[in-house]
């Protein structure tokens, strides 16, 4: 299952935010889109999940335009997991896990018995079992994420889209979400996730897409994209690339301290 | 199904069967006695069984014209508010909201003191706070629409405004009103007040109260994922602004049906849905139908304390408000979460 989006431009207003954005994800890949703040990258994403949608070109999953989804028929092919989530009641992670089972429910209906075992084989595959009757607010921003990521998968869409996961968490809980995306990808899923980590994303992606001032910068494997150049570009900071451990990964080094 | 669901759903039948206890307790009191026998005697033969009368014709009147529909109308109203409030504080996010969120019972309000003003019957009455609680609750969508932003703050903004309009224009009506005999009853029905009950109102609002409340009860999951916000919900499979809107039709529906018998019940639409949620959780699955059987439950003894109790007849919004006020208050001082290991 692959998504593809061909030559999508977005304005607010007279202010055109994307210009002619094109990229692919196919299944089993991770990518990574890699900006800096304000460029659009929330903006995209929000293209992409259908959350906006007065942009132009096309937005595609396995060669069927997603405009002619329903609600209903998008949440089964793309399964989003913000960056985090702050429900207003106090729901137990079971049943924000459970919610993600919506899309397979007919409107007037609750789940049932078996939306119920898919959850529980969600939140194995996380690891979140033992947490399944806590109440969600209680969790570590780290555990959240997982309950989100568990909410993503029992929506059984091939299609993954995680908004900054790393975002709130410490950095041990950096590395779990990470791998946890990382080995979905490596089961078949497609996984696109925004970040703003130029390093973790050369150790955990499998491409990476840049974007700057609303256009694509550079788009690559990580080794292609993580260089000198780029991140000068990107950010506009001066860095030394360091390579370690055989090209297995890569680290920016402020210029001014190699200097 | 875990534990957990387990003891919600054995909680949900045991208010059930505490509401049945609590209606055939119901007949029994009250200034004309009525025993159990009597009362399953009546109740048998209006609905055709083959039981001799062995009762005198005034209890089949205290029973059948009096006490029912008082009973009948006590139990839909307390089910209207208290799910209504749950629905809204759902679709808008917001634990503060109440079934009058919107002006459905300043709507309500005003219909009635105009109704009352022209003279109209006990009927009439109803059927016109139905109809401006309805029409207002129309204004503030339409004015609404207009709004720039968020489109649900609009909303909340523009029912605060457009109560606070129709509450003037009551004043305005009380001030106009003979004060003889037409201000006393504007006053008394706008306290809120279940007795003179009568069988004309509840088969007037009770198609619209279950024309609300059935979707009300079947759309509960979809409201879980409501309270999620917008994106989420969307990302999930759910239109939200479409299905908010279904839901708000429905408790606008209830609200109006229940205000126009009933007057202005207050805290009910309030307080019930934050009991639940200490009592079931914040899922909607059970909190929706605990909130039903709870409100009615609340309401029931609350009338039954309000003929009862105080001989004159406290309306039974005074009741609500005095119970209520201070409930509330214990309430959110001992906040307990519910998931707590």
């Amino acid at each position: 299952m692959s998504i593809e989006v061909r030559n999508l431009n977005f304005s607010y207003g007279y202010r055109q935010v994307l210009h002619d954005i094109s990229f692919t994800a196919n299944s089993g890949e991770f990518l990574s889109i890699l900006g800096p703040n304000g460029v659009g990258k929330s903006t995209l994403f929000r293209c992409v999940l259908g959350l906006l949608s007065g942009y132009t070109g096309t937005v595609s999953v396995d060669g069927t335009d997603v405009r002619s989804f329903s609600v209903r028929e998008m949440a089964k092919h793309i399964a989003y997991i913000p960056q985090s989530s702050h429900p207003i009641f106090n729901y137990s992670v079971s049943d924000i896990v459970l919610m993600g089972r919506t899309s397979g429910l007919s409107t007037f209906r609750s789940p049932k018995k078996q939306d119920v075992e898919i959850c529980q084989w969600a939140m194995e595959k996380v690891g979140i079992s033992h947490l399944a009757l806590r109440c969600f607010h209680r969790l570590s921003g780290g555990e959240q994420q997982l309950v989100l990521i568990a909410r993503a998968l029992v929506q059984k869409a091939p299609v993954l889209m995680l908004d900054e996961p790393t975002a709130n968490l410490d950095f041990g809980n950096q590395l779990r979400v990470l791998e946890q995306a990382r080995s979905l990808a490596r089961e078949g899923y497609t996984v696109i996730q925004t970040t703003h980590h130029p390093e973790q994303s050369y150790l955990f992606s499998d491409r990476i897409l840049t974007i700057q001032d609303g256009r694509v910068l550079k788009e690559g494997t990580p080794e292609e994209v993580l260089t000198e150049e780029t991140i000068r570009a990107l950010y506009g900071v001066e860095v030394e690339v360091v390579s370690l451990y055989h090209d297995k990964a890569r680290i920016c080094i402020p210029a001014h301290i190699t200097a | 199904m875990n534990n957990i669901e387990k003891k919600h759903r054995r909680t949900l039948w045991v208010m059930a069967a505490g509401l049945m206890i609590c209606i055939l307790a119901s007949f029994t009191l009250g200034r004309y006695p009525v025993s159990i026998g009597e009362l399953l005697g009546v109740l048998g033969a209006k609905l055709g069984l083959p039981v001799s009368s062995f009762w005198s014709a005034s209890v089949e009147t205290a029973v059948w014209n009096i006490r029912l529909p008082r009973v009948l109308l006590s139990v839909l109203v307390g089910a209207c508010l208290a799910s209504a409030g749950a629905a809204y504080q759902g679709v808008f996010q917001n634990p503060m909201a109440s079934p009058d969120i919107l002006g459905a019972s300043a709507g309500a309000g005003f219909g009635a003191a105009l109704a009352i003003l022209l003279g109209a019957s006990s009927v009439g009455i109803t059927v016109g706070a139905f109809a401006a609680s309805l029409a207002t609750v129309a204004l503030v969508f339409t004015v609404s629409r207009h709004a720039r932003g968020d489109r649900v703050l609009g909303l909340v903004l523009a029912g605060i405004m457009v109560s606070s309009l129709f509450q003037s224009g009551t004043s305005f009506l009380k001030l106009v009103a003979d004060p003889n005999n037409q201000l006393p009853q504007i006053t008394y029905w706008l306290m809120g007040s279940l007795s003179g009950a009568k069988w004309g109102d509840i088969l007037f609002v009770l198609p619209a109260m279950l024309f609300g409340l059935i979707p009300l009860l079947l759309l509960r999951w979809q409201l879980n994922v409501i309270t999620m916000g917008d994106d989420e919900a969307r990302a999930m499979g759910v239109n939200a602004p479409r299905i908010r809107f279904g839901i708000v039709v429905c408790s606008t529906l209830v609200t109006a049906s229940a205000v126009s018998v009933s007057g202005m019940i207050g805290w009910v639409g309030l307080v019930i849905p934050h009991m639940m949620r200490r009592l079931v959780g914040s899922d909607y699955r059970f909190l929706m139908p605990a909130s039903m059987l709870g409100g009615s439950l609340f309401l029931l003894v609350v009338d039954n304390v309000s003929r009862n109790v105080t001989t004159a007849g406290i309306p039974i919004g005074i009741l609500t408000a005095f119970i209520g006020a201070p409930f509330f208050l214990w309430l959110i001082m001992g906040k307990v979460d519910h998931y707590e290991h």
